[in-house]
C-alpha cells in the first residue's frame, strides 16, 4: 500500500480542481466527494448486475445533491424485467418524491438514447438518468457528445447509468464505478444506511482514479464519508468515525 | 359484399377474369354450403345455402372462396369510416349496410339527390355496387333499400309497395302473414293494428310502427361527434404528406380560434385524413395539458407520423381533412408573467408537460409514468403506475421517520423471485446464506422478521400465506429483501424469494 502521507496529497491535488461539497465542516478543506454538476453527462457504472440498486441508488443520490428535480427516468424493458421496477415506497426511503420523477421504459437501447437526447434538452427538467444494460450497442462518441452537448444547452444533469458491460470512449465529463460496501450496522446487526464504494474512473480534465466510501444519508440529503473496514483511504476514516451521529436504535421486528 | 371486399383487397385473383361467377362457402351444421354469391353465380342457377357439392356439380366454373364474416365485418367498418365524410352520424347496419344521417348536411353535396350521386361514383370507384334509399326514418330507408318494391310517388307510397319480407319478421310470422293473404306492406297496414299485434305478434306491429315512422327507433352513430371538428375540402387531392401537414397546421390554427372564443383547451386531438379512393387513415395525439398551440400539435403529429408501423400512404391524394378535439377542458388566456421567478418555474412545466406529451406521443402513454401511493399492505400494490398525463390520485406516501435505514427496496422485483437454496440457523430466523442467481451470499447482517399477512379480505376462498420479511445484508454489501413464503406453522417447507434490491 502507498505511503498514507503521499496517498493524502494525491487525492488533495486530484479533489482541489473539482468543484467540492463539504462533506462535513472540517472535510471539505481536506477534499471531499466531487459533485456531480449540472449541464454535463456524467457516468456511473454499475460493473456488475447485481450492483444496479447501488447504481440506481448513487444516481438518485447525485441528483438530490445537485438539487437537480424533477427527474426523468429513462429504462429499458430489459432493465424492467432482470433488474425489478423502481418501487415508490423505497424511492422515499432514499429521500426522493416519486411526484419528482416521471419513469420512461421503452424498447431497446437505441429508443433509450434518443428519449435522452430529448430529456437532456428540456430545460424544465432537473435530472435525466438513462439506464442501459449490458453492452449498450447504439452507445458511441457521437451519441454520448449529443447528449454532452444537450446537457450544455440546457442545463440538465445528464445521467448515463449502465449496468454491466464494458466502458466505451465517450464524452462524459466524469466516469463514476460504484459498488454496494457494507452498512454501518444499527442495533441487534440490522442493515444500515446505504453505503457505496466509488472509483472516480476518469474526468474530463484532471486526474482521476479517487477512491471514496460513502454513505446516503437521507435526512440532509448529502453523501457523508463511511468507516472503512480495510482503512483503504485513511483521509477521510478518522473523520467518519469521530463526526458520525450515534446509530439510531431499532429494534428487530 | 364479400366479393367486392375480395376484389379490392386481392386484385390479382380477378385480373381477365371479370365474368366468372363466383361463390362463398362456409361449414354450417357439418355441410359446407354457400353464404355469398356474385350476379353471374346467381345467374347460373346457383343460391346461397346450396352445398358445395351440389354448386360444383351445377356449374363447374364456379371460384369458391372461403367465407370470412369477421374480414366483411372489418371492411364494412372501414366504409363507414370513409363514410364519415358525409356526415358525423354514420351507423353500421351489419351485415352489409351502412345508415347515414344525413339530415342537415345534404345541401353541402348538393341536396338528397348530389349526395347520392356523390356516393355512388365514390363506390363505384372503389368497385362497390349500392343501393341507396332515402328514409325517414333507419327501417324505412333500409326496408326500401334493400327490398326494393315497385316505383311510387312517395315515401309513404314506396312504403305500401314492399313486400312482407320488407318486414323483417322471423319466419314463422312472415309466413303466417302470407298465409293470411297479405302480401305487401300495404295490406298489412290496412289492417286495423291490433288485429295485426294480436294475430302475428307484437314485433310484428313494432316493425309496421318503425317503418312508417310512428315509432321512433334510435340511430346509433359508431362515434360520437366532437364538441370542435374543423375540415378542409380539397377539388385537387393533396398527394404529398408536407402539403397535407401544412393544412393540418391551418385547420390547428383554426380550432384554436375555436377553442380560444370558448376559453378552452383540447386535450384528445384526431385527424382523419379521407383518402380520395375512400381510404381514411385517423392519427390522434393526446396531451397532458389542454393545449391549442398549433405548433406543439404540430410536434405532436409528426412524432405519431413517424412512430406509425406503417407509413403514412397519401395513394392518390387526400381529399377531405378533418381536425376532431375530443376533449376540451378549461384554458384561459395565457397571462403574461414577470422574467424570473414563477414565471420560469412556469415555463419549467410547461416544457416537461411538452415533453411528457412527446414522448408518450412517441413511445405510447403508458409507458411515460408515474408512480402513486396505493394503500395496501402487499407491497407490490403499494404503488400504482399511471401514465403521467393522468391526474394523480388523492393518497400519501408514508414518510420514513429521521434516521430510519431505508426499509423498502428501490427495486422490486414483480412476480418475487425465488431463492434457489437456503440455509437458516434457526427455522424461523433469516437466513444464515442463500443463493441466488446461481451466486451464494453470505448473510453478514440482518433484520426482521417484518410480517406482512395476506390480504384475506380480499380472497375470500383462501387466505394467502404469510409472508416474514428480513432485510438482509451480504457480506459484501449487497442489501435485499427477501421473505419466506407462509409460517412453519402454516407450510410444511416454506419458500423463500428475493423481493427487492436495496440501493
Amino acid at each position: 500500500m502507498e505511503e498514507p502521507f503521499a496517498l493524502i496529497d494525491r487525492l488533495r491535488r486530484a479533489t482541489a480542481l473539482v468543484e467540492q461539497v463539504p462533506m462535513g465542516d472540517a472535510i471539505g478543506e481536506r477534499g471531499g466527494l466531487p459533485r456531480l454538476t449540472r449541464a454535463q453527462l456524467h457516468e456511473i457504472h454499475a460493473p456488475a448486475p447485481e450492483a444496479a440498486a447501488s447504481g440506481a441508488g448513487f444516481a438518485i443520490g447525485c441528483a438530490l445533491t445537485a438539487e437537480a428535480r424533477p427527474i426523468l427516468w429513462l429504462r429499458t424493458e430489459a432493465a424492467e424485467r432482470q433488474g425489478g421496477r423502481l418501487h415508490g415506497p423505497g424511492l422515499i426511503a432514499m429521500g426522493l418524491d416519486p411526484q419528482d420523477l416521471v419513469v420512461v421504459v421503452v424498447a431497446d437501447d437505441s429508443a433509450l438514447l434518443r428519449a435522452a437526447a430529448d430529456g437532456a434538452r428540456c430545460p424544465g427538467l432537473g435530472t435525466v438518468i438513462a439506464e442501459g444494460w449490458g453492452a449498450m450497442r447504439a452507445l458511441d462518441l457521437t451519441a454520448s457528445r449529443r447528449l454532452m452537448l444537450a446537457a450544455e444547452a440546457s442545463g440538465v444533469l445528464m445521467i448515463l447509468l449502465r449496468i454491466g458491460g464494458q466502458t466505451v470512449p465517450s464524452a462524459a465529463a466524469t466516469r463514476w464505478a460504484v459498488a454496494p460496501a457494507p452498512s454501518r450496522a444499527l442495533a441487534a446487526e440490522a442493515p444500515g444506511a446505504p453505503a457505496f464504494d466509488l472509483e472516480l474512473l476518469r474526468r474530463r480534465g484532471g486526474p482521476a482514479g479517487a477512491r471514496w466510501r460513502v454513505e446516503w444519508n437521507r435526512d440532509t440529503q448529502s453523501f457523508d464519508p463511511a468507516p472503512l473496514s480495510g482503512a483503504r483511504l485513511p483521509l477521510v476514516a478518522d473523520r467518519a468515525v469521530a463526526g458520525a451521529p450515534p446509530a439510531p436504535v431499532r429494534g428487530a421486528g | 359484399m364479400p366479393i367486392e371486399r375480395l376484389r379490392a383487397r386481392r386484385p390479382h385473383l380477378f385480373v381477365a377474369r371479370d365474368e366468372a361467377p363466383i361463390a362463398f362457402a362456409e361449414s354450417v351444421a357439418g355441410a359446407i354450403r354457400l353464404a355469398a354469391l356474385n350476379g353471374e353465380a346467381a345467374a347460373a342457377g346457383l343460391s346461397v345455402g346450396l352445398t358445395l357439392a351440389d354448386a360444383r356439380v351445377r356449374v363447374p366454373e364456379v371460384e369458391i372462396f372461403p367465407h370470412d364474416p369477421a374480414a366483411d365485418a372489418d371492411w364494412l367498418e372501414r366504409l363507414a369510416e370513409g363514410a364519415r365524410r358525409y356526415s358525423p352520424a354514420v351507423a353500421l347496419d351489419p351485415p352489409q349496410g351502412l345508415i347515414l344521417d344525413s339530415a342537415g348536411v345534404d345541401h353541402l353535396f348538393g341536396g338528397e339527390r348530389g349526395l347520392a350521386e356523390d356516393i355512388e361514383t365514390r363506390m363505384a370507384r372503389r368497385g362497390i355496387t349500392v343501393r341507396l334509399a332515402y328514409g325517414d326514418t333507419p327501417e324505412a330507408a333500409r326496408a326500401l333499400a334493400r327490398h326494393a318494391g315497385a316505383p311510387a310517388p312517395d315515401e309513404m307510397g314506396a312504403i305500401r309497395r314492399l313486400p312482407i319480407a320488407a318486414l323483417e319478421l322471423d319466419e314463422d310470422a312472415g309466413a303466417a302473414l302470407i298465409a293470411a293473404g297479405l302480401k305487401s306492406v300495404g295490406d298489412v297496414l290496412a289492417r286495423p293494428m291490433a288485429t295485426i299485434a294480436a294475430r302475428f305478434g307484437r314485433e310484428a306491429a313494432t316493425a309496421l310502427r318503425r317503418l312508417t315512422g310512428e315509432e321512433d327507433s334510435p340511430l346509433t352513430p359508431r362515434a360520437v361527434a366532437a364538441p370542435i371538428g374543423v375540415e378542409r375540402r380539397f377539388a385537387e387531392p393533396v398527394a404529398k404528406t408536407e402539403h397535407m401537414l401544412g393544412v393540418l397546421e391551418d385547420l390547428a390554427g383554426e380550432a384554436a380560434r375555436a377553442l380560444e372564443a370558448r376559453h378552452e383547451g383540447g386535450r384528445r386531438w384526431g385527424a382523419r385524413l379521407f383518402r380520395s379512393d375512400g381510404e381514411v387513415q385517423a392519427l390522434r395525439v393526446e396531451t397532458g395539458q389542454p393545449t391549442r398551440d398549433p405548433a406543439v400539435l404540430m410536434r405532436l403529429f409528426r412524432e405519431r407520423i413517424e412512430a406509425l408501423a406503417d407509413p403514412l400512404d397519401p395513394g392518390f391524394g387526400y381529399d377531405l381533412i378533418r381536425l376532431d378535439v375530443g376533449l376540451a377542458e378549461k384554458l384561459d388566456a395565457v397571462q403574461l408573467r414577470l422574467e424570473g421567478g414563477e414565471g420560469r418555474a412556469q415555463q419549467g412545466a410547461e416544457a416537461v408537460a411538452a415533453l411528457i406529451d412527446r414522448l408518450g406521443t412517441r413511445l405510447g402513454r403508458e409507458r411515460v409514468r408515474r408512480i402513486h401511493p396505493r394503500d395496501s399492505h402487499m407491497p407490490e400494490q403499494a404503488e400504482l403506475l399511471l401514465p403521467a398525463t393522468d391526474p394523480a390520485p388523492k393518497a400519501e406516501w408514508t414518510r420514513p421517520e429521521p434516521g430510519e435505514p431505508p426499509l423498502r427496496p428501490i427495486h422490486l422485483f414483480d412476480p418475487p423471485q425465488p431463492i434457489e437454496s437456503l440455509a437458516a440457523e434457526t427455522p424461523d430466523g433469516p437466513p444464515a446464506r442463500f443463493r441466488w442467481r446461481r451466486k451464494m451470499h453470505d448473510v453478514a447482517r440482518a433484520e426482521g422478521p417484518e410480517r406482512i399477512a395476506g390480504e384475506w379480505w380480499r380472497r375470500a376462498d383462501m387466505a394467502p400465506p404469510t409472508r416474514d420479511y428480513y432485510r438482509v445484508e451480504d457480506v459484501r454489501g449487497r442489501r435485499f429483501w427477501i421473505f419466506r413464503h407462509g409460517l412453519y406453522s402454516e407450510t410444511e417447507r416454506p419458500r423463500w424469494y428475493v423481493h427487492g434490491l436495496f440501493a
